[in-house]
Formats: structure tokens, sequence, C-alpha cells
């Protein structure tokens, strides 16, 4: 009998958008270290490979204001996950650190310390985001091109690599386009040597970046077909950088609404929607696209008839739509097909939950995408801060230990690229290719 | 406020005698949790935690993160490690602390420092080393504290509303961009942490000159300064003192401490032959800008004591070995003190800036609104 493939999950720590419901009866506190203690403590219950943690640097804007329809307020990515270092015992610890908003050597010391720090469970989600309006915070301020950002995400991360693979024992020297780095790195080598690297963007550029330098992708594809898609693309291009298929994990962010039965499932699904999606930020939602107020119209009522506005943000600090014409054309017919209000089609649209069922029926959607490499696990997400995954770890994860695809304890001692199942790192390069590809390299 | 004095210790990767052993897994977190757990439980009322980007001896981890890790693990000690200006994003440097303080629960602070700005400058790249006069690094550092205080009272403490009736999470009025644009960068928005438990951290700043007292006496709470004898304690105590009116320092006058390198024995006869062996290792007799004390507790408690009198209103001991000097200064100095009713053993809850004796910070923003209702 060939043995199932090991299904890989990480625990989102809820984030800032309106995934999180705030409305909640047992939503807790956005940054009380309590919060944290409790979510990371179910998590690591439920054998979870890692934690996710986003970043966002600025406080996100809607029509030039402050968005104040979700949560907000977030800790500082490295210190929040050194705190939950000093925690947990086994659980990875991914944070999101942007390339563009920071400077290798620091980072590099960082993430070498948080390794230190947590035995081996550090990880790294790179983001490229770049837009003036988060440059306002810091020193470089402005903009980088958009061609130029994974350029210096590439370099940023193979001198970060230089640097971790030096330790305290050699100086390192590095000159290239966008950085220089010249001297002794003050970490000594960290049990991991490189912190996990995760990476979550989509386009083409994000795509080849991921191939050739991440070990995890944090994907927005979790509907089977298109992860499979998604997967069958990405794991495609490894080839070309001399990777073997499980020298990469996909797992895409994932929420999930629990049942007693299908029908009870059904009916929360509904429920939460509705918290996630309140009147006033459907209409946000539709701003978005349309480029306007459009505060004088009804929730319940349909899509506004005015044309959306070409080449107008309202909305600052998320990834923005391309074209905002064709999306308006898409909803518009959507809503007439389907006789949907302005909220319902937000909810339609937005407010689509990847799992919904009993525990038994999750469990066997998620194990099939995993045996059937649509994916290699999932991000899940929950819906409130920060009991979103209790339920979770009680009932869906010992229905999928039940399938023999899930680790019934932790390795004792096992590093993060260990829980992920992931290859050692070929000692002292600053690549992930194992085997040459063509001729000599 | 209390006239207790305080003690603090100041931790590295190992003592601060150069011939002295390294710290065993200076890398390892359970080593930090136990030497910080051994100044907690002798009643210490705050560590710092160096920090650099150059490398010192067998290397070291960062002292933000080092912080943030032990923090769970403690429940009394201040927690104040040392972050550099000159090559870092203020942004982080402020949201960082901010949430140490979070995950410490108000424990909290920051030791400011400019850092070996030219020796560190090759390894940013972003900076002509031969373009930093230290003028533009005080500035700059005085900048950054700035903004971080700026970015710790962006958040009002009643910012979140849950307000079901309007669907908004927090009132926008009550979260405040820093709008910050000074000589060396700019911070537009907000912080993205919400107001971290003590309001505002305490910072502090090691000090040995003119310009550096007038940063402190500008931005800081705590400045350590580093006399050689009775008569430069009463002097820099002093010169502390001018620096505060050169500056119209308002409000709460600056805590000063003082720093001493600390080796102690049983005898100073001990203390002495251990340093002399020390410096043989060394292979240089100890060079330090802080007063070396080898010598007994007993000896030790009768300075600070003197010198508590002339105005200090606390000490950081660096110890000469790790851990050795500072089992000893938990368990022969800190019960001196006590008994002498010198340091509070008892008040030892609550946050860093109760520990120091601040007065809770109030939000600059709730206080300009309070002025306009009254105007
Ligand atoms: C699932 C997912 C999660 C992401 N999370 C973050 C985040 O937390 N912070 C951030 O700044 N960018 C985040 N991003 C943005 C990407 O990292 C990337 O910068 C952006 O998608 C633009 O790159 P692209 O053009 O390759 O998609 C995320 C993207 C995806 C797909």
């Amino acid at each position: 009998m060939s043995e199932k493939r090991r299904i890989h999950l990480a625990a989102h720590i809820p984030g800032v958008n309106n995934t999180t419901i705030w409305s909640a009866p047992d939503a807790g506190s956005q940054i009380d270290f309590e919060s944290f203690e409790h979510f990371s403590a179910n998590a690591e219950k439920g054998l979870f490979d890692y934690l996710f943690l986003a970043e966002g640097l600025r406080l996100r804007e809607h029509k030039g204001r402050l968005h104040d329809l979700d949560v907000a307020g977030r800790p500082s990515t490295l210190a929040i996950l050194s705190a939950i270092a000093g925690i947990t015992d086994h659980i990875g610890l991914v944070g999101t650190l942007s390339s563009t908003f920071n400077e290798p050597f620091e980072l590099a010391k960082q993430l070498a310390s948080l390794d230190h720090l947590s035995g081996g469970r550090a990880g790294w989600n790179v983001v490229t985001s770049s837009d003036a309006f988060h440059g306002a915070n810091f020193r470089r301020g402005g903009y980088l091109d958009f061609a130029e950002r994974y350029e210096r995400a590439a370099e940023f991360v193979s001198v970060a690599k230089e640097l971790w693979n030096a330790g305290v024992d050699a100086p390192v020297s590095h000159h290239g386009k966008h950085f220089d780095v010249e001297g002794d790195f003050p970490v000594p080598v960290s049990p991991q040597r490189h912190p996990v690297v995760v990476q979550a963007g989509d386009s083409a550029d994000g795509r080849s970046f991921a191939a050739q330098h991440a070990e995890v992708i944090f994907s927005r594809h979790s509907e089977f077909d298109a992860a499979r898609a998604f997967y069958d693309d990405v794991k495609g291009r490894l080839g070309q950088w001399g990777r073997e298929e499980d020298s990469l994990k996909i797992l895409p962010a994932s929420t999930f609404v629990l049942g007693d039965t299908a029908a009870d499932a059904a009916e929360k699904a509904r429920e939460t929607a509705l918290a996630q999606v309140s009147p006033q930020t459907a209409i946000a939602f539709v701003e978005q696209i349309w480029g306007k107020d459009l505060s004088a119209y009804d929730p319940d009522g349909p899509l506004p008839d005015i044309e959306p506005a070409t080449d107008v943000t309202v909305t600052r600090g998320r990834v923005r739509h391309e074209n905002p014409a064709a999306v308006a054309k898409a909803w518009r017919e959507k809503a007439d097909a389907e006789k949907l209000s302005i909220r319902d089609l937000v909810i339609a649209l937005s407010g689509r939950h990847s799992f919904i069922g009993t525990a038994s029926q999750i469990a066997d959607e998620i194990d099939r995408a995993v045996q059937e490499r649509a994916t290699d696990g999932f991000v899940i997400v929950g819906a409130t801060n920060p009991h979103g995954l209790d339920d979770f770890v009680a009932e869906v994860i010992p229905e999928l230990q039940e399938r023999g695809s899930y680790r019934t304890s932790y390795d004792e001692g096992a590093t993060l690229r260990e829980n992920l199942d992931l290859p050692p790192l070929v000692p002292g390069s600053t690549s992930l290719v194992r085997t040459p590809v063509g001729a000599a390299q | 406020m209390s006239d207790h004095l305080r003690i603090a210790t100041a931790l590295g990767a190992s003592g601060w005698h150069p011939g002295a052993a390294g710290l065993d897994r200076a890398f390892a977190l359970a080593t930090w949790r136990e030497l910080i757990g051994t100044a907690e439980g002798a009643g210490i009322d705050f560590v710092t935690i160096e920090d650099s980007f150059v490398r010192r001896d067998a290397g070291h981890l960062d002292a933000l993160l080092i912080a943030s890790a032990v923090a769970p693990s403690t429940s009394r000690i201040g927690l104040v490690p040392t972050v550099t200006t000159a090559h870092t994003e203020p942004f982080h440097v402020a949201t960082g602390l901010q949430t140490l303080d979070h995950a410490s629960r108000g424990r909290g602070g920051w030791r400011v420092q400019i850092g070996d700005a030219r020796a560190e400058a090759p390894l940013f790249g972003r900076r002509d080393p031969d373009a930093l006069p230290l003028g533009d690094l005080l500035d700059e550092a005085g900048d950054v504290i700035e903004v971080a205080r700026l970015l710790w009272d962006s958040w009002q403490d009643d910012a979140v509303i849950r307000d079901v009736e309007t669907g908004r999470y927090f009132d926008r009025d009550r979260i405040h961009g820093a709008h910050f644009n000074g000589r060396f960068f700019g911070v537009e928005g907000a912080s993205i942490v919400p107001r971290p438990p003590q309001g505002q951290l305490p910072v502090t700043v090691l000090a040995h000159a003119a310009p550096v007292y007038e940063l402190a006496a500008r931005h800081a709470d705590v400045v350590y300064v580093t006399p050689s004898d009775d008569g430069s304690a009463a002097a820099l105590l002093g010169e502390v003192r001018d620096a505060e009116h050169r500056v119209r320092r308002t409000g709460e006058s600056l805590r000063v401490y003082a720093d001493l390198l600390v080796l102690l024995g049983d005898s100073a006869a001990s203390a002495r032959d251990e340093l002399a062996r020390l410096d043989e290792a060394a292979g240089a007799p100890l060079a330090s800008d802080a007063l070396v004390v080898a010598t007994t507790a007993d000896d030790l408690v009768n300075r600070i004591a003197a010198w508590h009198a002339l105005g200090y209103a606390g000490f950081r001991l660096r110890p000469a070995r790790l851990p050795e000097d500072l089992v000893r200064i938990g368990r022969d100095v800190l019960p001196l003190l006590d008994a002498a009713g010198l340091h509070g053993a008892g008040d030892e809850t609550g946050t860093l800036r109760t520990r120091l004796g601040l007065p809770e910070a109030p939000n600059r923003y709730t206080d300009s609104q309070k002025k306009e209702a009254v105007a």
C-alpha cells in the first residue's frame, strides 16, 4: 500500500481585514498578548506546521481617511514572533516582512536571532509591496518600480543567505545593483541556517521568484481546480531550477465554517458572511471598484447604475484590482443574473468560505485535495480572534488523523523545515538547487 | 515619588571583562531565561541588553528579540533592549518596542544608542561613513525618539469602539498620523500597533559628554552616566542638571543612574586577585568608561548609598563575569540594600514606569482635546 501524502497545515493569526469578525461575542483583542497566548497554544495543540502572521506597514485608508470598518492594529512581526517563541516549543513561526522596507543586514540579523531563540522554528514570508503610500513611513520613501520589486527581493534574499552562511566565521562582501554589504555578521549560524523562505505573490514574476527562492508558497487559490492549476504551474517551474516537486510546498489560504450537520454549517456560513460583510462594508467594497463615494446607495438595493471612475484608487494599503471597468461589468452581470443586492453580491464575491460542512466532510475535502496533488496543505484562516481555530483543532484535526495523513505528535526537536518535510539545505549554498541542470554550474 | 534607589543590570553575550569566559550557550533562549530570571528573582528592577550591528567577540543576538522572547516567562522585571538609530528604520524601531511593551504587559523600555555608526555604514551601504558627523547622528537620534513617542501616542487608549450600529471598529478621530518630516527621514502615518500598555515606554540613554546629556535632557527619562570617583559623581549630576536647563526641560527631571562595572568577591583581596587574573587572561588591564569596582558586596553597597545621597536615582551594574557577578549582585548586594531600606523589595508589581517612579504618561492627543473642550 502506498503511503498517503502528509497534509501540511498552517494557522493564520487573524488578519487585519473583514474576514476577522470583531462584533462576535467572543471576539478578543487584536493586540493584547493574551490573544496570542490562546491562539498559539491552540495551534500547537492542533499540531500545525506553523503560525502565520501577515504584515501591513500602514493603517489602511478608504476615501482619503482611515478605513474604520475592519479590525485594525497588529503587532510588529519580529517582536511578537519572538515573544511567541517564548511560549511554544514545536510550532513554526512564519512572519511576513517586506523586502522593500527593510535592509538585508538588519533583517538577516533579526531572523537569525529568531531562529536561535526558537530553536530552529523561524520562517520568512517575503513580500514586495512597494507603493508610495507605505513608503511614506520609511526612510527610502517613494516608490519602487514594479519590475524592480522582485529583482530587489531576489538580491535581498541572496545577501541574507550569504550572511547566514557566513555566520561569525568569515566576512561577507556583496556588491550588487540594490545592495552593498561589506563586513562581519554578528550572529552565529542558526539551527536551520536559513529560516524557511515563504512567498505570497501571484504574478508571473512572483511565481518565478518562488520557483527559484521559496520553500513554501502562500497562495490565494484554495478551490480545488484553481488550486491544482496553480500547483501544476508553479511545480512545473521547479525543474528549470534543478528542484524537485516536494522541495516547495504550496499552501493556499482557506476559511471554513464547521457545523453539526451540512445544513447547520450552511446556515452558519450565511451568518458568518453577514457578520463579515456589514452593510457599510458592502458599500465600501463596491466603492473600491467604482472609485467614488456610494454612501447614498442602499446596501440592500441594486448596484449603482452610474459608471465606475477609471483610474481612481479610493482604497490604499491593500492589493488593488487592475481593471475597474471590467470588474464592474462582471459584477453587474452576476447581480442581474442572480438577482443580488449589493450586500448579497459582496457576500457572494468575498464572503465565500473554502470549506463548509461537518468536521468529517471538511476533513474529506482537505485530504482529497492533498492526496490528489491539488495542494500540499492549507493555511487555515479563522473568523474570530483568538478563538477562530478552536473548533477546527477540536473537531477537524482528529478526523484528519484518522485518515492517516496528519501527524499525531510533533517530532521532538524538529525544525520548521522538518515540520514541513522539506529537504535539508545544501551546505554553504545560497540556492535551493539540488541537482545541477544542464552543463557545469 | 519614593526615594528608593533602583538597581539595573547591563547584560550582553558575555561579562564586561574581556578576559571573562563568554556565556555558555549565549544563543539559546534557556540561557537568557535563566539570566533574566535570576535578576528578576533577586529583585533587580530592570535589565538592559547590549546590541550592535558590528560583531563583538563570538557574536550576539538581537536585543529586542531577546527581550521579547523572555517577556512571557518573566512578570516583574523591566526589559530594556538596546536599539540603535543610525541605520535602522524609525518606524520599525518604534513599533518593535511598542510590541515588546504589549508582550511584557507594560515592562518594556528602550536603551537608545546611535551605535558605532561609522563602522556599521558598510554593512548597510546606504550612508557614506565619512559623512556622519556626531552632531547629525545625535540630532537624528533625537528625531527617532520624537517619532517613536508620536507613534506610541498615535492611537488614543479608547480608539477601538466596536460600534455595531455604524459598523465601525475604531473611531478614526482617535487615531493620529505622525506627519513627521525631519532633516533625516519622515514618517507619515499612525502606528500599526495600538497604544502600548505604558503609553510611553521609558527611554534611557548612556551619556559621557555634554551633547549627549542634552539629547537625554530633551528626549529621555533616564540617563546613565559614568562617574570615576566621588568628586566626579557630584560633578556629573551638576552637568546633567545644567543640560536640562540649557534645553529648557519641563516636567519630570531626568532620573540619573551611575554605571559601575562590578566584580564581587568574598573579600576585597579575592576580588582584586580575580580582576588581576582576568586582566592577565585578556592580556591587558581592564579599560572601561565606567568605574571598575572589584570589591565586596558591603563595599559596593556603601558606595551606592553614598552616591544615592548625592542624588543618583539608581545604578546600572555591569557584571564583570556572567553569570557569577550577576548571581552575586542578586544574592549579596540586593539583600543588603533592602535591609538598609535603600531599595524597595516590596513594590515590585506594575509597569516599568511605576518601578522607575515615573508618572503615568498622558496621551498628547487626549490632552489637546481636553484643552479644546475647555477653551
Ligand atoms: C495569500 C497572499 C497573502 C499576502 N499577504 C501579504 C501581507 O501580509 N503583507 C503584504 O505586504 N503583502 C502581502 N501579499 C502581497 C504579495 O506578497 C505581493 O507583494 C503582492 O501580491 C504583489 O505581488 P504580485 O504582483 O506577484 O502578486 C500577499 C499576497 C497573497 C497572494
